[in-house]
């Protein structure tokens, strides 16, 4: 089979990109890497992704797709044979599961912890960290009825919702590390403590979480950037 | 059979549940349907969806599932007749991209455009129209998006141009016309006219009723 070129357009310190460069890992598929600026946007990024014009974007034989799960998704019905695990359940109702998960975490998530990041008090935070931690319980609940004991949400390997979760890693403890309060802690979520360390340890994951001294040197001027736009009563 | 059974818990104007109901009799699948009064929320449904606590939920073998696109597509996975996702990977994708595009970017500069006022409006109004035309790159030489026949993003976003007509009547402003978006406007018309479609929709006087107070208390709360 004509392993055709695939070729992703990323960034280093995006979570979203991550997703896709697991999915493609499981799957053992090679790919090219562009590195997106995103200042400017580059010609090949507004021209595959003229909706948004965000990363990540996969192109698969000339065609690209855009949205990080949908992504996922595409990874794993196309390269779907014996050979490499599945990456979403294959029960009808435990793939709902997931993708509800999936998407809950990306509504509630990373703008919560954007908004940490960009708000200037310890008062203003409070009410996000509050998101955070609630997103934090339902997940734990969550992990005990799809991981069905197993060590990963998606049962005995990296799965969907694992790679859905576990792809904001790097940036909560950017995050964390910011403010020196934890979210993640053993106290709340005994069962997800473990699987982050089960997770950034996975072959589909080692080395791909980003350098958390590089992420905490960008938080700044994204920090500056966020405060800008919000300052203005733009969206960050 | 029992152990087969649905249920559809859902509200008569709620658009979410119209793709479930439009999906389900696609399907041809009998369910139970259950009307929630929305200012009174039962526990049954505070007990199936007690993360969002709307409507619709999707409740099959006992088992309940909340958030009207991944019903859709818990659906079409669980009965194969009437396929409503396409068949190849890359078609499915960009069913689903769609699909996401008009909630996450449609809908709101759609109700913004309805509830601003002045300058803003006239913003909004800019906003929405850009997006609903970018929905005609998803119609290209096609009669519905999903082709000949009605498909996954034909019912996750049908209802949208009905809700804005209705909303155009109490508003007087136009979004959807058919000169700036033909083939949106083509589609709309021929989507409505299908006798299944038809049957599933909320009546159009108790809609238009229902969406001026709907707007009321959003122009009331919306800042100036």
């Amino acid at each position: 089979m004509g392993e055709s070129e695939v070729k992703v357009i990323g960034k280093w310190s995006s979570p979203y990109v991550m997703r896709v460069k697991i999915a493609l890992r499981i799957k053992s598929i090679e790919h090219e890497h562009f590195e997106e600026t995103l200042n400017p946007k580059s010609d090949l990024l507004l021209k595959s992704n003229p909706v948004y014009a965000k990363v990540p974007v996969l192109i698969h034989h000339g065609k690209p797709i855009s949205e990080s799960l949908i992504i996922v998704e595409y990874i794993d019905e196309t390269w779907s044979n014996d050979n490499s695990p599945s990456i979403l359940p294959s029960d009808p109702y435990d793939r709902a599961l997931a993708r509800f998960w999936a998407t809950y975490i990306d509504e509630k998530w990373f703008p919560s912890m954007k908004s940490i990041i960009t708000v200037e008090t310890e008062e203003e935070r409070e009410p996000y960290y509050k998101v955070l931690e609630e997103v934090v319980e339902r997940v734990e609940d969550a992990f005990g009825k799809c991981s069905k004991g197993k060590p990963f949400f998606g049962g005995d390997s990296v799965g969907f919702l694992d790679i859905a979760f576990g792809s904001f890693l790097g940036w909560l403890r950017v995050t964390e590390s910011l403010y020196g309060r934890k979210v993640l802690v053993e106290a709340k979520a005994p069962s997800l403590v473990k699987w982050a360390e089960r997770f950034a340890d996975d072959p589909a994951v080692k080395g791909l979480i980003p350098d958390h001294d590089k992420l905490v040197e960008i938080s700044k001027p994204l920090q500056i950037k966020w405060r800008a736009l919000a300052a203005i009563g733009k969206k960050y | 059979m029992d152990g087969d059974s649905v249920k559809l818990i859902g509200f008569w104007a709620s658009p979410p549940v119209l793709r479930v109901k439009w999906a389900l009799a696609l399907k041809g699948i009998e369910y139970q349907y259950v009307e929630e009064d929305l200012s009174n929320k039962s526990d049954m449904l505070l007990n199936y969806n007690p993360v969002y606590k709307k409507v619709p939920v999707l409740v099959h073998q006992g088992k309940p599932l909340a958030e009207s696109l991944l019903i859709l597509e818990y659906i079409d996975e669980t009965w194969k007749q009437n396929p409503l996702l396409p068949h190849s990977p890359y078609e499915r994708a960009h069913a689903r991209f769609w699909s996401k595009f008009v909630d996450d970017k449609c809908v709101p500069t759609v109700i913004a455009a309805f509830s601003k006022g002045g300058e803003e409006q006239q913003k909004a109004a800019e906003e929405a129209r850009e997006n609903l035309k970018m929905l005609e790159v998803g119609l290209e030489g096609k009669r519905f998006f999903g082709g000949d026949k009605i498909g996954f993003v034909d019912i996750a976003i049908g209802w949208l141009p009905y809700w804005i007509g209705i909303v155009e009547e109490i508003v007087g402003m136009n979004l959807i016309d058919a000169d700036s978006m033909p083939k949106l406007n083509s589609w709309f018309h021929a989507f409505l006219d299908i006798p299944i479609i038809k049957e599933c929709m909320p009546p159009h006087d108790k809609l238009l009723n229902h969406t001026k107070a709907f707007l009321q208390v959003l122009t009331s709360s919306s800042s100036p």
